[in-house]
């Protein structure tokens, strides 16, 4: 009788009900509160974003010297800048190059220091001693000088910036993932694979980096508002986009500070969005972090 | 112990050699000719080619790359960095001229910021999931999130508006007029300052969760301390480490926020030295604040690597 019993029942029975995605997504609703306020921001920017053409009330681009430094009013919610630009327009198509900027420079830079952090990692040896003090080259030079040196050299333009900020991201992301790539290594099913004559190419991608992706995806959420803060620190010093690209930290950058009496809106606007833009991604980050990573679950 | 430190002390010299080749190569290849920067040029911009070699000449930049690579390393170990390509000054004595700045700029922010972060850290993880720990969270997280040049910024747009207040031009040391000095430097120290004290506040608050979760923590309680006792005796002091490491981590933020913040305040400090020497091409000045700043960096490291073994008994270096 007993065996029969045993015989129905499942190899192993399941801890607890699997949730619907619905379900998941609110209880990451309930748990993490502040993670779901930074998702809900990044919707909202993705969103501004994606439809800007079509919100924006005005051309970002188009002046009018007879609407100089207009206070905010029903016509301009946030007044107009010194060229007679609508400053809202400008915020939200903003919102384009911050998110451009912020995903391919650490989607670049994460995912080049991710391999070469694997590569190290399973490589070992000569390649792993001259891979890691290459590293540690780029940690110790100073990350917004070279970053400023990069964007010398390669002029103002978005996609230069993109270049100028993924490179100091490319350290640290090799640290993160090489660390966690040397624990997989000594796997006992890595040595199985390895043994049963598996290619280092395919024991690397197939065995190795799908075990990484936990610390890069933390990794990635968390230079995304770093690499914006960086986007709009270069731009403010005249190193980002080029006027008259609608970039936040251009529109910081020059005459702003010095209409500070005049028209403080000029500055107000676009640091908010840079803040609530990077908070946003911190704040999701952050719960990301905790969710995945065992140690801080519950915290 | 004494191998490990060997061995760090080894490996600083590759590091510091890469970090001075790379600055090198990329400040040769960043466009933009120094010596025409130099010479200006007529109205239309054009210089005279006899002018322009005379000028190379002098300022030592008609050699061969790896001549001038060679005799920049030699002048490094000598502890002489050449001489600024526009002033004309030994990049030493330049600065110094700025050092004294910077150096308040990142001494008060670091202790302003350790000041409010790790009370401010501690409350939070003891008041973990209440309004205190949101309210400190959300406090500290937008320290991460608002950029520094624009707290700057705020802070010039509200004393300008309400107090009629613009920044001083000269910098004022503490020792010849400390209120002046102050009232010059406690906005770039906020700004500063309120970035340094969110990561603090953040590593401060994650690592006193970690530690009042330890069984030691459990018998304290259980002896029946006082909260005070149990947090600040028992809790705070074993926590302390990897805030100690923030001290290196940071190291390198802490130079990024002072070049944004002094090109907000127009303080002349090394920071703004550095942006402005790379937008003149001043090569031998970016070259030495690249190296100190990363001698620095190194340095520093190490020696937060070194507390920790000290402090932590258990850690033993291999």
């Amino acid at each position: 009788m007993a065996t029969r019993v045993l015989a129905h029942a499942p190899a192993s029975a399941p801890l607890a009900a699997r949730l619907t995605t619905r379900e998941e997504v609110v209880k990451f609703i309930r748990t993490k509160p502040l993670g779901a306020a930074g998702a809900l921001i990044i919707l909202a920017m993705l969103a501004v974003a994606a439809l800007a053409e079509p919100l924006a009330p005005y051309d970002p681009y188009r002046g009018d010297y007879g609407l100089q430094f207009a206070r905010p009013s029903a016509e301009h919610w946030f007044g107009t800048d010194e060229f007679g630009r609508d400053v809202l327009s400008r915020v939200m198509h903003g919102a384009r190059i911050a998110l451009f900027v912020g995903f391919t420079a650490s989607l670049a830079g994460c995912t080049i220091g991710g391999l070469l952090g694997a590569v190290s990692a399973f490589l070992g040896g000569k390649v792993d001693l001259l891979l890691e003090r290459l590293m540690d080259v780029l940690l110790a030079f100073p990350q917004l000088i070279l970053a400023l040196a990069v964007a010398s050299i390669l002029g103002p333009a978005v996609q230069n910036v993109v270049i100028a900020i993924s490179i100091p991201i490319i350290p640290r992301a090799a640290r993160v993932v090489r660390a966690t790539a040397l624990s997989v290594k000594e796997n006992v099913y890595v040595e199985a694979v390895s043994a049963l004559g598996a290619s280092r190419r395919r024991v690397i991608a197939q065995h190795i980096l799908p075990n990484v992706v936990a610390p890069y995806i933390i990794m990635l959420t968390a230079q995304l508002g770093g690499a914006i803060l960086a986007e709009a620190a270069l731009s403010y010093l005249g190193l980002g986009a080029a006027e008259p690209t609608p970039s936040w930290g251009l529109m910081l950058s020059g005459s702003a500070p010095s209409y500070a009496e005049k028209a403080p809106w000029i500055a107000l606007f676009p640091g908010m969005a840079i803040s609530l833009a990077v908070f946003g991604f911190n704040l999701f980050g952050d719960s990301l972090r905790d969710a995945l990573d065992p140690k801080l679950r519950g915290r | 112990m004494r191998t490990y430190v060997l061995k760090r002390l080894l490996l600083i010299v590759p590091t510091l050699l890469g970090v001075a080749s790379l600055v090198f190569v990329i400040m040769r290849v960043i466009p933009g000719d120094v010596t025409l920067l130099i010479l200006g040029g007529d109205q239309a911009g054009r210089v005279d080619a006899a002018q322009i070699a005379a000028m190379k000449h002098r300022l030592g930049i008609d050699q061969p790359l790896l001549v001038q690579f060679g005799t920049w390393l030699w002048g490094v170990l000598r502890f002489d960095f050449g001489t600024s390509l526009w002033s004309g000054r030994p990049v030493v004595e330049e600065l110094l001229i700025r050092l004294p700045l910077s150096l308040e700029l990142a001494l008060a922010a670091t202790l302003v910021s350790v000041l409010i972060a790790i009370p401010l850290g501690m409350l939070a993880a003891v008041r973990q999931d209440s309004w205190v720990d949101y309210l400190i969270r959300v406090v500290s997280i937008g320290g991460l999130a608002i950029p520094s040049f624009w707290v700057g910024i705020l802070c010039i747009l509200l004393l300008v508006i309400y107090f009629g207040w613009g920044p001083p031009l000269e910098f004022t040391p503490p020792w010849v007029d400390p209120w002046a000095n102050f009232q010059q430097m406690v906005w770039p120290v906020v700004t500063v300052g309120y970035r340094y004290a969110a990561v603090t506040t953040r590593m401060t608050r994650s690592t006193v969760l970690e530690v009042l979760r330890e069984d030691y923590i459990r018998t304290a309680w259980a002896k029946g301390l006082r909260e005070r006792v149990v947090v600040v005796r028992h809790a705070l002091k074993n926590a302390m480490l990897p805030v100690i490491t923030l001290i290196g981590t940071e190291f390198a933020f802490l130079i990024g926020g002072l070049v944004v913040t002094e090109t907000v305040f127009t303080l002349n400090g090394v920071g703004r030295f550095v942006v402005d020497a790379v937008a003149h091409r001043d090569y031998p000045v970016v070259q030495a604040l690249v190296f100190l700043i990363a001698f620095g960096f190194v340095i520093v490291n190490l020696l937060v690597d070194l507390t920790y073994a000290w402090l932590d008994p258990r850690i033993r270096y291999r």
